[in-house]
Order: structure tokens, then sequence, then C-alpha cells
């Protein structure tokens, strides 16, 4: 297999250039501290960016499944609502509850954040584009995306309000769950790639996504780690630590002004990191998209920057996402642990026996 | 045996029943919407004939009316919202006629129940789709249906 395509958009050489060109000029470790604070300074502000674009597309996504036109008055198309109502919740004033557990109160947004951040940091966005890339990649992922069932649940108990409580309690007990079935789906791909590492699964698709390559085993994997993506993200029918007509607004209630915010954009962009992880996964990465045998559409699709495939097949799966929650109603407590105990959980255990069978077979690719 | 086919049912069935459900949604998505971009479309809006905006006296081309001022419709209104004014004239052959002087409607006070269209022998009011119907001060709300210098149609 050529995949001498794969040098062609390739971002490593730029940066090693940048990283020589300052560590000829200073001392490495100062080298570094700039470094890093450039990239968090740019993983910070593509957060933001993308908050705003998820909750355009989510506005705009939910009025269209009824009927309606959505955000049509700031700007053309409503463009500019996001960011008028990004500035209003910016000058909103942050309000300090008198019996709440002050500390643990005004720490929870920041811990939800920081784990919607660290998540974010592992998407590879593009060859040589990826901030964080470990070798146990995938292990890091599935810990720091569980920090924030942390938060989310430190912000329930802090507020000293039943409802927040009840919402946290909810929510502690179906993320719990689900992480689960997400690690079943994760290993299930590690045992077919072969590596844990996020950048070697994405190189491992170059001659073919997973979804292809896995064929049944890899479908199902897909289809569990859709449901419980969405419940780990606490969307869709599985929003029920924040439901609005029994719990106001879960265990977020007591939040305001930008505290309020962090938990409105770590729900937004944990949206975007499920559909981003789903695409790297199952999806390709930024692999483009090939068919084998025909070579001119293969060269066209090369010719597509990765960034473009990653983004492209990102906000795909977060219509879908979309798609799901603005279908489905809202489900029980007791129906969600019973959909992840005694369906998503046996079904994948056995989908990964059937992922070892088939690889030692020789039956995927 | 039993219960184990049902599990099997039951989550085949479940997802069946979500597929369905997302095609309906689908379908929607991808249908013309309903919502209207009022001050933008008021040249295409389209309000339905039965719409009640305000009452009207409709006149034709010789400012002509079909009100005969029996007052039927001042006495089905329930808010006082019409007053008819009307003289009596004595025609040639001597006999005596009433014909409407002013007919003073209030939109202010009117709640659009149709009883007077209902009411009217004559069919000499209506109600139009105007419904633009916001003013600065109340008394700009009382209006005279009756133009002008005009007549009542004769048969």
């Amino acid at each position: 297999m050529d995949n001498s395509f794969l040098d062609y958009y390739n971002i490593a050489p730029v940066t090693s250039w940048i990283n020589d060109l300052l560590c000829s000029i200073m001392p490495q470790g100062f080298a570094y501290l700039i470094e890093g604070l450039v990239i968090a300074v740019a993983l910070i502000l593509a957060y933001a960016v993308f908050a705003i674009i998820l909750i355009y597309m989510e506005r705009k996504v939910c009025a269209f499944f009824q009927l309606r036109l959505g955000p049509m008055r700031v700007g053309k198309w409503g463009l500019l609502q996001v960011f008028a109502d990004v500035f209003k919740i910016l000058i909103k004033e942050i309000i300090r509850l008198k019996n709440a557990d002050n500390l643990l109160y005004e720490l929870a947004p920041y811990v939800v954040i920081l784990a919607s951040i660290l998540t974010f940091s592992c998407l590879p966005w593009h060859k040589g584009l990826q901030v964080i890339d470990y070798n146990i990649g995938v292990f890091f992922l599935l810990a720091v995306s569980s920090i924030e069932v942390v938060g989310i649940i430190l912000a329930g108990w802090s507020s000293r309000n039943k409802y927040s409580l009840i919402g946290a309690m909810r929510s502690g007990a179906m993320m719990i769950s689900y992480e689960l079935s997400l690690g079943m789906v994760m290993l299930t791909m590690v045992v077919m790639t072969g590596t844990m590492s996020i950048s070697g699964i994405v190189e491992s698709q170059a001659n073919g996504w997973n979804i292809f390559k896995g064929h049944i085993p890899a479908v199902i994997a897909f289809i569990i780690y859709l449901i419980a993506g969405n419940a780990e993200a606490n969307r869709g029918p599985f929003d029920l630590s924040e439901a609005e007509q029994e719990l106001t607004a879960g265990y977020h209630t007591e939040y305001s002004g930008m505290h309020f915010g962090f938990f409105y954009l770590a729900e937004y962009l944990n949206l975007f990191i499920v559909a981003g992880i789903a695409t790297t996964i199952f999806l390709g990465g930024w692999m483009p998209f090939h068919v084998s045998g025909l070579d001119g559409f293969n060269a066209i699709m090369d010719y597509v920057p990765g960034i473009i495939w990653f983004l492209g097949k990102t906000f795909f799966i977060v219509f879908v996402l979309m798609w799901i929650k603005w279908t489905f109603p809202r489900l029980r407590i007791d129906q969600v642990l019973r959909l992840e105990w005694k369906y998503l959980l046996p079904l994948g255990m056995l989908n990964l026996l059937l992922m070892a069978i088939l690889k030692v077979t020789g039956l995927v690719f | 045996m039993n219960k184990f086919n049902k599990y099997f049912k039951d989550a085949f069935a479940g997802l069946w029943s979500l597929l369905i459900g997302m095609r309906t949604t689908m379908k929607i998505f991808l249908r013309a919407k309903l919502t209207e971009q009022y001050p933008e479309n008021r040249d295409t809006l389209q309000i339905s004939e039965r719409f009640r905006g305000e009452l009207v006296m409709p006149h034709d081309e010789n400012n002509q009316h079909k009100c005969v001022g029996c007052g039927l419709c001042q006495i089905a209104c329930p808010n006082d919202t019409i007053e008819v004014i009307t003289a009596t004239e004595t025609d040639a052959e001597g006999k005596k006629k009433r014909y409407l002087v002013k007919y003073e409607y209030d939109l202010g006070s009117c709640m659009f129940c149709q009883l007077c269209v209902n009411a009217c022998p004559h069919d000499a009011i209506e109600f139009s789709n105007h419904f633009e119907n916001a003013v600065y001060n109340r008394e700009t709300l009382v209006r005279q249906l009756n133009h002008e210098g005009s007549s009542l149609k004769s048969k």
C-alpha cells in the first residue's frame, strides 16, 4: 500500500522547524514553556469557537426538526446570535450562595471544563496536528473524560439544592454505568487495530476505515459507542440529569453567569468530542475516503486536506447525535440503567469476544 | 426459553421502532418550514380568509353601503363596541324612513366574537384580514365605518 499521500499535507515538519528555531535562540525549557502556552491558548480558542459553532448548529437543527427556522434576526440567518448570547453571559453576575459549600461550588465548573478540555486536546485534527499523543492514548482519553462526573457530582452536592443533588446523582449513576460500555467499545477497537495510541489508530486506517475493515463487530461497536457516548455527553434521550420538567436544570440549577456558561460549553463540546472520537476510531480520523480500484477518485480525495476530512466526518456524527436527541423522548433512570446493564454491556462483551475471534482467525483486515 | 426469546424480541423491536421514529423526524426535517418571517414578508403574507382582524363596512364604487341602520349589531354586541347613529327622513310618498348617519366602532373594546356580523340581516358589515392595528392612543381606535357622504344601496 502506497502511503505517500499521507505526507502531502503533513504539519509535523512545520512544527518541528518552529521548535528548532525557538530552541536555537533560547534555553530549551523556556522554548517548551512558550510552545505550551501558545498551544494552550490555541486550544482554548478552538474550544470556544467550536462551542459557538455547535450551539448555533444545535439551535438550527432543533428548529428544523420542529418545522421552525431558528434564529434569523441577528446577522444573516442569525449567524451573530450566539456571539450576542456569549457576550451577554460574560457580563452576567456570578451569584454566590449563602448556604452552599463555597469552595466546592466554585471548583465544580472548572473540574468539568478541565476534563472536557483535556479530552478535547486528545483529538487528532490532522497529520502531525495532535496535542496529546501518548502510546496509551485511549486509556488517557477514558481517564480524563471520566473526571467530568466528579465535577457534576460536586456541583450537585455543594449547591445545597435537592434538584441539583437529584440531577447529579442521576448523572453520576448514568455516566459511571455507560463508561463501562465505552471502555468495552474502545477495547474492541484496540483489539482490532493492535495499538492504543490515537495517532496509531488513525494511521492504521490508511488502507480503509475501521468500520469497513472490521465489518460486523465494528458496526455493532459503532452503534454501542453512539448510544454510550450520547449518555456520556448527558444529551439526547439521556438528559435526565437536567430534566427541565422535573429538576429545573439539574446539577447546574444554582449556577449563573460564566459558571453556568462553563457547564453549557462543556456540554456542547462533549458532544463534539464524542463525535470526534467516533470519527477517530471508526471513520478513519483525518484519513480521506478511498474506494479500492478507483485510483482517479482516490487521488482527488487525497487533495482534500485531512482537517477538512476530520471536521466533515465529525460534524456528520454531530448531526446524527442531534437527530437522535430531537427524535427520542427522555428515558427514566431505571430504563437508562436497564439499557446499559442488561443490553449494552452484555452485547459489548460478546462483541469484544467476536472481534477477538475474528482477529485471530484473520477475518478482519 | 420464553424469557430468553422475549429479551431478543424486545431488543430488536425497540431498535426497529427507534429507526421508524428517526425516519419520521428526517421527513419533517426536510419539509418546508412553517415560520413566517413577518415584517419582511408583508407582501407575500397569507392569512386565512376567516381571520378576524377588524370590523369593516364594505362600500361599492358609488360609495354606497348596505347598512339600513337597524341597530341589530349594536344590540348583539356584548361589549358596547358599536354605536349606530341614525336619523329619520320623510320621503316623497310621505313615508318615514330611517337612514344611517354614523356607524361608530371602537376597536379597543372589540373582542372579535363576530356576533355583530352574524346578527346583520343585510351583510353590511364583515371582518377584514387587516391586523396591524397598533396605535399610540386609544382615541384613534374609535372609528367611523361608513365613509363620508355614503348612502344606502338601493335594492
